[in-house]
């Protein structure tokens, strides 16, 4: 009895162990593959675009709104100090440091990386992927490197995105809409605003795209079962890959700054 | 004695409980067509599957011109890949391509050519099978048939050595259906290659084979000529080819 119990309560572990060896062990292999001739340049820009296409309008409205709640709430706390010239400034560093990556990461995971995940899955279980095995070619050159290089180099470019519609959207809300007054708010954030907070926070939003784009492949590609399957690694993929970037942003962030 | 291009030896394969391959035992003879005939869900497919390294046996090996498969890894297994094309029983292709870059795929993966003589083969490719209008059309905007015709197209494009066919036939009508038969055994003929049919169109496939074998309950239980089969005594057979309901089919003697 007590065996039994010791393996149900191991069991989960195990689970997550193997999950965890499986994803190391497709981001390895797909690296090597990137470095590995012949490269696959025209599939790399398919994917960027096809990234970047899919994701630009929910980041730039993402990044757009929240901006401008970061700029009300923090309006609306520092109004009591009398000290509103410094909202500008938290937008910018919120939006930098954290929001701007992580945002849109979870939302270029929603959207891209979901259907990564469908189209692999949706390959898989129509034999697509044995078609290329067959033809000698390996699928995770063909299908997993383009997608992890197009989302570590185009994750960075959105997230700048969103950092910078994040600032804009504080400084509509903070000057425009809160009156705040406008040399304040830009000589705030010029002040404190480091270059460095910018940089570390386009690195972590790479990272990201790594952590998200192996996570869908690696549930796309290992999805059974038909119709059904392509729907459940889907969902699984999407909560994996967000919780995986939420826990790596502490981690990152607490090495970094 | 011919040369023999696949040699199956006591080939097991079980999924979870249900045993689908139970000692299969199969020589191929190399530039010649071998048929498999056999009931649906009789593990037809899964035999293929094995020959070309998809799936792993439980036990029993494979010889493929003389190197054991079932222990090779996936980048060995690629040298031996390189020998054959395969046509999928649901055609599997790749549906970011249009018709035309499906078949163009192998070659820009595997040769050197121009995009001109690229061209010259692909539409060549797709004349003959009859789709020469739909080059442009994707895999979704296709029927069946049409898709099944296409992944012809595709695995006959770089002349292998070796080509596994599941199901050419199925999903065709009938005047298609011999058109692409013809097409299979004239490139044969050509070019005398080996080529492993799957099929259930058992007319259609004693027109083009020069070997037959049965798959039954997991094994090969008979191989030989198709007028060896024909008139073949064992029950299992005679069942199955007396499903065909053309009188006078079985029992071919008389011809
Ligand atoms: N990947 C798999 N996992 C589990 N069972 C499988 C798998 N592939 C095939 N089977 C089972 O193996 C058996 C044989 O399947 P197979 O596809 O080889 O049949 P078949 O002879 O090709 O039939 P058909 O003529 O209808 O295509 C079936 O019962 C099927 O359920
Ligand atoms: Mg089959």
């Amino acid at each position: 009895m007590f065996r039994g119990l010791a393996r149900d309560s191991v069991r989960p572990f195990l689970v997550v162990l193997d999950l965890l060896g499986g994803i190391g062990t497709l981001f390895a292999r797909a690296l090597y593959l990137g470095f590995k001739r012949p490269f696959k340049v025209n599939y790399i820009f398919k994917q960027m675009e096809f990234i970047g296409v899919n994701s630009l309008l929910v980041v730039v409205i993402t990044g757009l709104f929240t901006g401008m709640v970061l700029a009300l709430q923090s309006s609306y706390g520092f109004r009591k100090f009398g000290a509103e010239g410094v909202v500008g400034a938290i937008v910018a560093l919120s939006m930098t440091r954290e929001l701007g990556p992580v945002l849109t990461s979870l939302m270029v995971t929603g959207r891209a990386g979901s259907a990564m995940t469908a189209e692999l899955a949706t390959m898989r279980v129509t034999e697509q992927i044995d078609a290329l095995r067959v033809m000698a070619l390996d699928p995770v050159k063909y299908l997993v490197t383009p997608r992890m290089i197009a989302s570590f180099l185009m994750l960075p470019v959105l997230a700048s995105i969103s950092n910078f519609v994040g600032i804009i959207g504080g400084y509509l809300v903070g000057v425009k809409l809160l009156g705040i007054n406008e040399g304040a708010f830009v000589n705030r954030i010029e002040k404190v605003l480091q270059f460095q907070d910018i940089y570390n926070g386009l690195i972590k939003a790479a990272v990201f795209g790594i952590i998200m784009s192996v996570i869908c492949c690696y549930k796309g590609f290992n999805s059974r079962g038909g119709a059904e399957g392509v729907g459940k690694a889907t969902t699984e993929a999407v909560v994996a890959s967000s919780l995986t970037i939420l826990v790596a942003d502490y981690v990152l962030t607490s090495l970094m700054f | 004695m011919d040369a023999i291009a696949v040699t199956i030896r006591d080939l097991h394969k079980s999924f979870g409980s249900q045993k689908v391959l139970d000692g299969i035992n199969l020589e191929v003879e190399t530039g010649k067509i071998t048929v498999i005939i056999g009931k649906s869900g009789g593990g037809k497919s899964v035999l293929l599957k094995h020959i070309i390294g998809l799936l792993k046996p439980d036990s029993g090996e494979i010889w493929i011109d003389g190197t054991e498969i079932t222990h090779l890894k996936e980048k060995e297994l690629n040298t031996v890949r390189g020998k054959f094309g395969m046509l999928f029983q649901e055609a599997a292709l790749f549906d970011s391509m249009n018709v035309y870059e499906n078949v163009a795929f192998p070659l820009r993966e595997h040769t050197h050519l121009t995009e001109k003589e690229i061209e010259r083969i692909v539409v060549e490719r797709l004349s003959q099978v009859g789709l020469s209008g739909f080059a442009e059309k994707m895999p979704g905007e296709l029927s069946g048939g049409m898709k099944k015709r296409v992944g012809l197209a595709r695995a006959l494009v770089l002349d292998p050595d070796m080509i596994l066919f599941d199901e050419p036939t199925s999903a065709l009508d009938p005047i298609i259906s011999l058109t692409i038969l013809d097409l299979i055994k004239e490139t044969q003929l050509n070019l005398r290659k080996t080529y492993i049919v799957i099929s259930h169109d058992i007319l259609g496939m004693f027109r083009i084979a020069d070997k037959v074998a049965m798959l039954y309950d997991g094994r090969i239980i008979e191989h030989g000529t198709p007028l060896e089969i024909r008139s073949s005594t064992r029950e299992e057979t005679r069942e199955f080819l007396n499903a065909t309901k053309i009188p006078g089919f079985t029992g071919g003697n008389h011809e």
